[in-house]
């Protein structure tokens, strides 16, 4: 982890319509940090999540990515977005390309990465998430947690500064959630990559994240170190969900 | 019928061929455009959103005849001036592939609209740009659930194609006209004319059946 500081929100707002989803956000998240960023439903994490790559736009307040500034019309977004990866929920998987495909498109159309080297760092990936057998599957052939590795893969084919992981298990049967959690603790071991985690999977956060981001109704109620949080939560609302998902 | 279609094969066959022809160059030429100002209107930029919500209301809610009796009319005097000579069969073919278009984009649109805003989603995020994204990810599996309505868009194309009829197009059923008058037998001819649209128009429903089934089920 370095000082140098990966994604800062200042004073971000975001309102759909009425609904004011993002109440004056405060973060500051350092090259290579873990965090994740927990909080009941409904509470703006997944908001929070999609402004950082452009998926949502912020209505105030400033917000930086590895420098740019995103609500600036000079900004080019797909810079970011090259830069940026994303796990989704529900994988979004291209579903006309094989798995091979799905890994090494990005790379050759966005990175021009010579069609030798692409197709060898998507192997070694498959490998890693441990689907090397799976590479010339459709989408629709792979299980829930097959294809979020896959995503996966997809993403750190990109080399990433920085993955943020949207709720990556929670669309997923029990059985299938220790092999993706797996792969994320692999990764967060490995590389020196900035980690942001939307997640309700306690354990993965205790285990892997530097610091916990707690949200409620929009508004960031904690942001502190990891042991710090599970043993001394300061505010009612975390203790009352820490103890409501502790005990499931 | 026989003897009708003894004397005058030749005469039909050279219809049967402009009628080919101009078929062709429409569906590759309204194919294009439509897919054009298909992604023009799910674009995020409102100017080309207008623009081409304006070109596919003024022509498919025109005649079709009316859109070709206007180039041949108007357009091509005025082209002829400037040295552009425009014919009867391009006229027709202009106006059939102008017509054509429109309902091409809507049927593409519709298509693009179907396929979940998760694949766009997810190819913006990996880096790809929004005209990237389009083109590999979300138009090639757009077109497949399309291909039920571009196929009646075809057929109904190669039908449509006998408006050059009315602009001196030299095609299937410009002839057959010549030929109804002169032998006084239009049931005859138009018989046989009809024919000869069936063999252009049903290997067309066959092989898009064909391709509608080799897609069902999976996004191969």
């Amino acid at each position: 982890m370095s000082d140098i500081s990966m994604i800062t929100f200042n004073n971000v707002e975001k309102y759909y319509g009425d609904f004011h989803a993002l109440k004056k956000i405060n973060l500051d998240i350092k090259k290579g940090e873990k965090v994740v960023l927990i909080g009941p439903s409904g509470s703006g994490k997944s908001t929070l999540i999609r402004t950082i790559n452009g998926l949502e736009e912020i209505n105030d307040g400033q917000l930086l990515v590895d420098g740019y500034d995103l609500a600036s019309d000079k900004t080019d977004i797909n810079k970011i977005r090259k830069n940026v990866g994303m796990v989704f929920q529900h994988f979004n998987l291209y579903d006309n390309k094989s798995t091979l495909e799905n890994i090494m498109l990005a790379p050759r159309i966005v990175l021009k990465r010579p069609e030798n080297e692409n197709h060898k760092i998507a192997m070694e990936l498959l490998d890693k998430v441990g689907l090397a057998d799976k590479a010339a599957n459709m989408p629709n052939e792979l299980s829930g947690g097959q294809k979020q590795r896959v995503a996966i893969a997809r993403s750190l084919a990109m080399q990433p500064k920085a993955l943020l992981f949207d709720e990556p298990t929670s669309a997923l049967d029990p059985e299938m959630i220790g092999d993706v959690l797996d792969v994320m603790k692999d990764i967060a071991q490995d590389s020196d990559m900035t980690m942001l985690v939307v997640t309700h999977e306690m354990n993965f956060a205790k285990q892997v994240s530097d610091r916990v981001i707690f949200m409620a109704d929009g508004e960031v109620l904690e942001d502190s170190k990891t042991e710090e949080f599970f043993k001394n939560p300061k505010t009612k609302r975390a203790q009352q969900f820490l103890s409501q998902v502790e005990h499931h | 019928m026989i003897d009708i279609l003894l004397k005058y094969f030749p005469q039909l066959l050279n219809g049967f061929w402009v009628t080919i022809e101009s078929s062709i160059i429409a569906l590759f030429g309204s194919l294009i455009l439509g897919t054009i100002f298909a992604v023009m209107q799910v674009s995020r930029n409102k100017i080309t959103r207008i623009i081409s919500e304006t070109y596919v209301e003024i022509f498919r809610n025109i005649p079709l005849l009316v859109i070709t009796l206007f180039f041949f009319a108007f357009v091509a005097p005025v082209a002829k001036k400037i040295g552009l000579p425009i014919d009867g069969f391009t006229a027709g073919t202009i106006g059939l592939t102008l017509y054509t278009s429109a309902f091409i984009a809507e049927v593409i649109r519709s298509g693009i609209n179907s396929i979940s805003s998760s694949q766009m989603e997810g190819a913006v995020s990996n880096g790809l740009s929004w005209w990237q994204a389009m083109r590999y990810i979300v138009l090639p599996q757009a077109f497949k659930i399309s291909i039920p309505n571009l196929g009646n868009q075809f057929v109904n194309l190669v039908k449509n194609s006998s408006v050059l009829a009315f602009v001196a197009g030299l095609d299937l059923m410009y002839n057959a006209n010549s030929i109804a008058q002169n032998t006084f037998d239009s049931l005859n001819t138009y018989f046989i004319v009809a024919i000869f649209y069936l063999i252009i128009t049903m290997p067309i429903s066959y092989y898009m059946k064909h391709l509608e089934q080799r897609f069902k089920g999976g996004a191969h």
